[in-house]
């Protein structure tokens, strides 16, 4: 995930991303809408098709993962909507990327205010 | 004539609004992020502004990958929120002002920023949760807003220095107004935060109290951060400073900081809150 900023484990969403991950981004953005969050949970490879996913982007919503997303183009708001179906926050998507519990990654950002 | 009598600055976490929407104000994890408020309430029960000027970055409701404005305006006599996919309820739409939309419009492209209008716009909790920190009976008990959206997610983004004149022509436009009527700016966002990547729960204290220090006094170094250095140093989504540097840049008067408040973590967040007293410099100079 290289980018013009070359920030280490910080992605930028460039050009490049945003070519890449047009087609999964735009899967996401559609689940501000809760007929299509059903629709997704309903058949979850049909309304990936549908979107034009590629196999990259299949595999890694298939995983959950969201450093797999984020490689394969996914832009974090847009994957915030997807960890939402899910009933899931930014904290376990912190938690899910760093490779920490939730517990450890809260007491982690807590710990930044001592 | 309009007068820009100040400004707030807020975090706009969505945690924020799902904590309201929980009665959890005075739950201990929120109680010193919401008790920050009390005095913000107080000044804005003693400045009684008429309008508010929100400056915001939308996170992917009203606007997607598939037409991204880098600075927006909002055009429209109301505005709605809508579902943004995780449960935050949708409050009820906001009202506009589109006199003073029509305004900043004509005289910031008058001035060479080439805007995107919008007489439809939905807003996200970048908009809603700062109004329901403020103006917590909401709706239509809130005062009428203008919203404005800086992008903050197609890189690449607007540099520091380019939202900062932005927020000049912006205060041009405002104190050109013939109306008489008392203007307050909203800036949301910030401060230190990073959601996405194997860095994410970054957060900067000592960054951020840097840039509320530089904010009241010394805005130009702020402006002269690049994208890149914010990004280190503020973490990925701490670009939402530049909605901060834009409010300031639209305060050419003299500026005193009110109130200032700093508060870790809000969810993954550097929680702040600033209130900015602005004396318009015509009447700065009459006064001395």
């Amino acid at each position: 995930m290289d980018d013009q900023f070359n920030i280490p484990g910080t992605p930028v969403f460039d050009g490049v991303q945003a070519r890449k991950g047009y087609a999964l981004n735009k899967m996401c953005y559609s689940f501000n809408d809760d007929a299509n969050r059903k629709a997704f949970l309903s058949n979850e490879e049909g309304y990936m098709r549908k979107y034009g996913l590629n196999e990259a982007q299949k595999e890694a919503i298939r995983h959950r993962n969201v450093l797999e997303l984020i490689a394969a183009g996914g832009n974090i708001y847009y994957l915030a909507k997807f960890a939402g179906i899910f009933g899931l926050g930014v904290q376990d998507v912190g938690a899910q990327q760093t490779g920490m519990s939730l517990q450890a990654f809260k007491e982690m950002l807590t710990a930044h205010g001592h | 004539m309009a007068r820009i009598i100040g400004a707030i600055a807020t975090s706009h976490v969505p945690s924020i609004g799902g904590a309201i929407a929980k009665g959890l104000q005075k739950d201990p994890y929120w109680k010193p992020f919401f008790d920050a408020f009390d005095p913000v309430h107080d000044w804005l029960a003693r400045n009684k502004p008429d309008v508010a000027v929100v400056i915001y970055n939308d996170h992917g409701l009203n606007f997607f990958l598939d037409q991204m404005p880098t600075f927006a305006v909002g055009a429209a006599e109301s505005y709605t929120n809508a579902d943004e996919g995780w449960g935050l309820p949708v409050r009820p739409p906001y009202i506009g002002d589109s006199e003073l939309s029509w305004q900043i419009i004509d005289k910031v492209m008058a001035q060479d920023f080439d805007l995107v209008t919008c007489q439809e716009m939905q807003v996200d909790h970048a908009f809603v949760v700062p109004m329901q920190l403020l103006w917590p009976d909401g709706g239509a008990n809130a005062i009428p807003a203008v919203p404005v959206t800086i992008n903050s997610i197609q890189h690449p983004l607007p540099r520091a220095e380019r939202c900062f004149h932005f927020g000049q022509a912006i205060g041009r436009a405002i104190e050109s107004f013939p109306r008489d009527c008392k203007v307050v700016l909203l800036a949301t966002g910030g401060l230190s935060h990073q959601l996405d990547g194997t860095r994410a729960g970054f957060i900067n204290k000592e960054f951020d109290l840097w840039c509320m220090d530089k904010i009241v006094n010394d805005p130009q170094a702020l402006a002269d951060l690049t994208t890149k250095e914010i990004i280190e140093k503020a973490g990925s989504q701490g670009v939402e400073l530049m909605c901060w540097i834009a409010m300031r840049g639209a305060m050419q008067g003299h500026v005193s900081a009110a109130f200032s408040k700093y508060h870790i973590p809000v969810s993954n967040t550097g929680g702040a809150v600033m209130v900015f007293d602005h004396q318009p410099a015509a009447r700065a100079l009459a006064a001395e």
